[in-house]
């Protein structure tokens, strides 16, 4: 009985999934799926090697810093950064007095209230307080920016597919669309003249749906002067930002691959004694 | 039960033998993981993943149990306070990282372990309580990993809530009014994340309860093994400790060592980029998939797109959306039945030539087929091969397994455990 109930309904299913796969086929040759522009002209992110990479890899405290200048200066117009705190800076190599200095030099100060009157104020920033963000609330943020939300990019990193490298290549990513082709040759407005870019919008192959709201951040060399001497050109401010906001997204991943390298040794040793301890009590015994 | 010739536990001291009078629990313990439990002597590397299973569970447990501590369930605060374990509480990372990668060991040991019990016929009499006991706790795993993948509050968290609580609104009449019920409201928000964060404590526990059962019941006809003979006598077997503690040790070393490092040098390998984008039920993701030990039932679910009904009458029986929801639940739901579908005496795959022809031909390719297609958009090749791969999945168990049972002549057991392994036949008994 068992059997046979089992029998009909899995000829059922399987029927079933059958008709759907002739339906799929048929509908498949009678409406062919339209070729899209983002199957044909999203890019892949652009090759591009970072410090911390790897198991072994470690941040480039210089490299932070250049970051945190190129996000304090030109990111943090628009995009907030509101997990990470000024304190947390200590770990980007400042001191705690550099850090007191860069909470209280922000350029946005912190929301408060008046302690007179209970009246909404703000007030320079302190080490214990979160980054301040650049715009109130949602609709002040989509009020300034022609209805766009700019992320917040504490963790923007970890939340795109390509982590670094695609911040890297979405910052170095705008083009003329006029013209571009993609590796294949293929003129995008020849291939889907209806997907020029509207206005209001900018065309980046790199971006989900090419079209992107923020306009290039990154418009020439030495728009940031680095404390550091090096020559701030568009490819190192871009690799240096994305560095640093993998710092913002996961500000314990040095901690993580040390202690990951002493699990493992501890590990091996471990594994290795038990194996031998298995071979010794199995001994005499064929298995 | 025991074999008769299974080492007794002899309390050493006043302290053990007043204990033992009392409250003989050292005594269960001896029995069922110690020197009192015979095992057979040929078990394989398969026969580990039990053990490791219910490693994987003490480990979501620990980690949970501190998470829990600091996660904070709320719409507003779930997904900040995830962050702040991520950053500010003491090696929170790693209870963090641990816990997420943990709930994806412990399913690829279980499905080892399921993949064991399917080839070695482990399902079979006289076994079949295990297995039942085995599915169920599958079953509890699958509600626990859902309901914790949704308290971190990202956009995956919140849309895979919102696709899998939809089920049940393909449930005729009852089912939008059933839905609401499960989630307390219209769609997620405060009052399911609440009850999921409860239900997701509580179920660990329930399925430790199961475990023990899956294990008593194991103890009752005793471990099976990789020639699916039973055990005849004292040669057959050896205790459980030493032998397969020390084997299990060993296991358990290489087993934390892919563990450690997953979970250490990366530890978002297993995750999706949209869960670290805090849930917005006004922005729906391009792809909702769920996290990959889902994928095969995912993709039996999207693989069914046509309505069940009488032709050319317009008449819709049970429409595509309900049948692929009965179906996934069917794919899981049929393993129950799978000790009375597969009927032949032979336990093992080794000695089953069609059998192991269509395990490792058919059902294997089908559910890599579907892992593989679960996560991919909707395109018509993804449909067309996981529609295929769904079609053999419930061929395989509820028509050919039957069949090739009846018709399958197994090939020539060996006489004992020992003469497998040792390759000599024992000397005629006494």
């Amino acid at each position: 009985m068992v059997r046979l109930v089992a029998f009909l309904v899995g000829l059922f299913f399987s029927g079933m999934l059958l008709l759907g796969l002739g339906d799929t086929i048929v509908s498949a040759i009678k409406e062919p799926a339209l070729p899209t522009v983002e199957a044909g002209f999203h890019e892949e992110t652009l090759p591009v090697t970072f410090a911390h990479d790897g198991p072994l890899g470690k941040f480039d405290r210089g490299q932070l810093q250049r970051g945190l200048k190129v996000y304090s200066e030109v990111c943090s117009a628009c995009h907030s950064l509101k997990l990470v705190a000024f304190r947390d800076f200590a770990a980007l190599g400042y001191s705690e007095d550099q850090v007191k200095a860069l909470a209280k030099g922000w350029k946005t100060e912190v929301p408060s209230i008046n302690p007179e009157t209970g009246e909404p104020a703000t007030r320079p920033g302190i080490p214990a307080d979160k980054i301040p963000s650049p715009f109130a609330n949602e609709t002040a943020a989509r009020a300034a920016n022609n209805n766009a939300l700019p992320p917040d990019l504490s963790l923007i990193t970890k939340a795109r597919e390509g982590g670094p490298a695609y911040v890297y290549s979405l910052l170095l990513g705008y083009r003329d669309q006029a013209g571009y082709k993609n590796e294949e040759g293929k003129e995008l407005l020849k291939e889907f003249p209806d997907a020029a870019t509207p206005p209001g919008l900018h065309f980046n192959p790199w971006f989900a749906n090419l079209n992107i709201a923020m306009a290039p951040p990154l418009a020439a060399d030495d728009q940031v002067t680095y404390d550091d001497g090096t020559k701030a050109t568009k490819q190192q401010m871009a690799k240096d930002v994305a560095a640093f906001l993998t710092w913002t997204a996961e500000p314990k991943m040095e901690n993580r691959k040390s202690a990951g390298w002493a699990a493992l040794g501890f590990l091996l040793i471990f594994t290795l004694l038990a194996f031998m301890s298995y071979r010794t009590i199995w001994a005499d015994k064929k298995h | 039960m025991s074999f008769p010739w299974a080492q007794e536990y002899k309390p050493q001291g006043t302290v053990a033998k007043w204990v033992d009078e009392r409250l003989p629990l050292p005594r269960l313990v001896y029995n069922a993981v110690g020197a009192g439990y015979p095992v057979p002597r040929n078990l394989n590397y398969f026969w580990n993943f039990g053990v490791l299973a219910g490693v994987a569970l003490v480990i979501q447990i620990v980690t949970g149990i501190v998470l829990a501590m600091h996660y904070y369930a709320s719409v507003d605060g779930a997904f900040n306070s995830v962050e702040h374990i991520m950053r500010d509480v003491n090696a929170g990372w790693f209870l963090r990282y641990a816990h997420m990668n943990g709930a994806s060991f412990f399913f690829i040991v279980v499905y080892i372990h399921i993949f064991r019990g399917l080839f070695y016929g482990s399902y079979k009499a006289p076994r079949e309580m295990i297995w039942l006991l085995g599915v169920t706790i599958f079953l509890l795993m699958m509600a626990t990993a859902f309901m914790g993948y949704v308290l971190p509050w990202g956009q995956m968290s919140f849309w895979g809530a919102q696709v899998i609580t939809g089920f049940f609104s393909a449930i005729p009449l009852v089912g939008e009014p059933l839905r609401q019920l499960l989630l307390g409201g219209f769609a997620p928000d405060q009052a399911a994340l609440n009850r999921f964060f409860s239900l997701h404590y509580l179920m660990p526990f329930v399925i430790a309860g199961v475990i023990i059962l899956h294990v008593w019941a194991l103890h009752i006809p005793g471990s099976s093994n990789p020639t699916g003979v039973s055990v005849k006598g004292e040669q057959d077997t050896v205790p459980f400790h030493p032998y397969y503690t020390a084997k299990d040790g060993f296991g358990l070393g290489i087993f934390l060592i892919f563990f450690v490092a997953v979970t250490f040098f990366a530890p978002n390998m297993l995750g999706h980029p949209d869960n670290y984008i805090p849930a917005n039920p006004l922005s729906t993701p391009a792809h909702i998939v769920p996290e990959w030990y889902f994928l095969p039932f995912y993709a039996i679910l999207k693989a069914f797109t046509v309505d069940f009904g009488i032709p050319f009458t317009g008449i819709i029986i049970i429409p595509a959306k309900l049948m692929g929801v009965l179906a996934m639940f069917g794919s899981i739901l049929l393993l129950f039945f799978l000790p009375w579908l597969d009927t032949s005496p032979v336990r093992s795959g080794h000695y089953r030539p069609l059998f192991r022809k269509f395990f490792w031909y058919g059902l294997i390719p089908s559910l890599v087929v579907l892992t593989y297609c679960g996560g991919k958009p909707p395109y018509t090749q993804w449909v067309v091969l996981s529609q295929i791969a769904a079609a053999y999945y419930f061929a395989h168990f509820l028509i050919i397994l039957p069949i090739v049972s009846r018709i399958e002549r197994p090939l020539a057991l060996p006489n004992s455990i020992t003469e497998a392994v040792t390759g000599k036949p024992l000397p005629a008994a006494a």
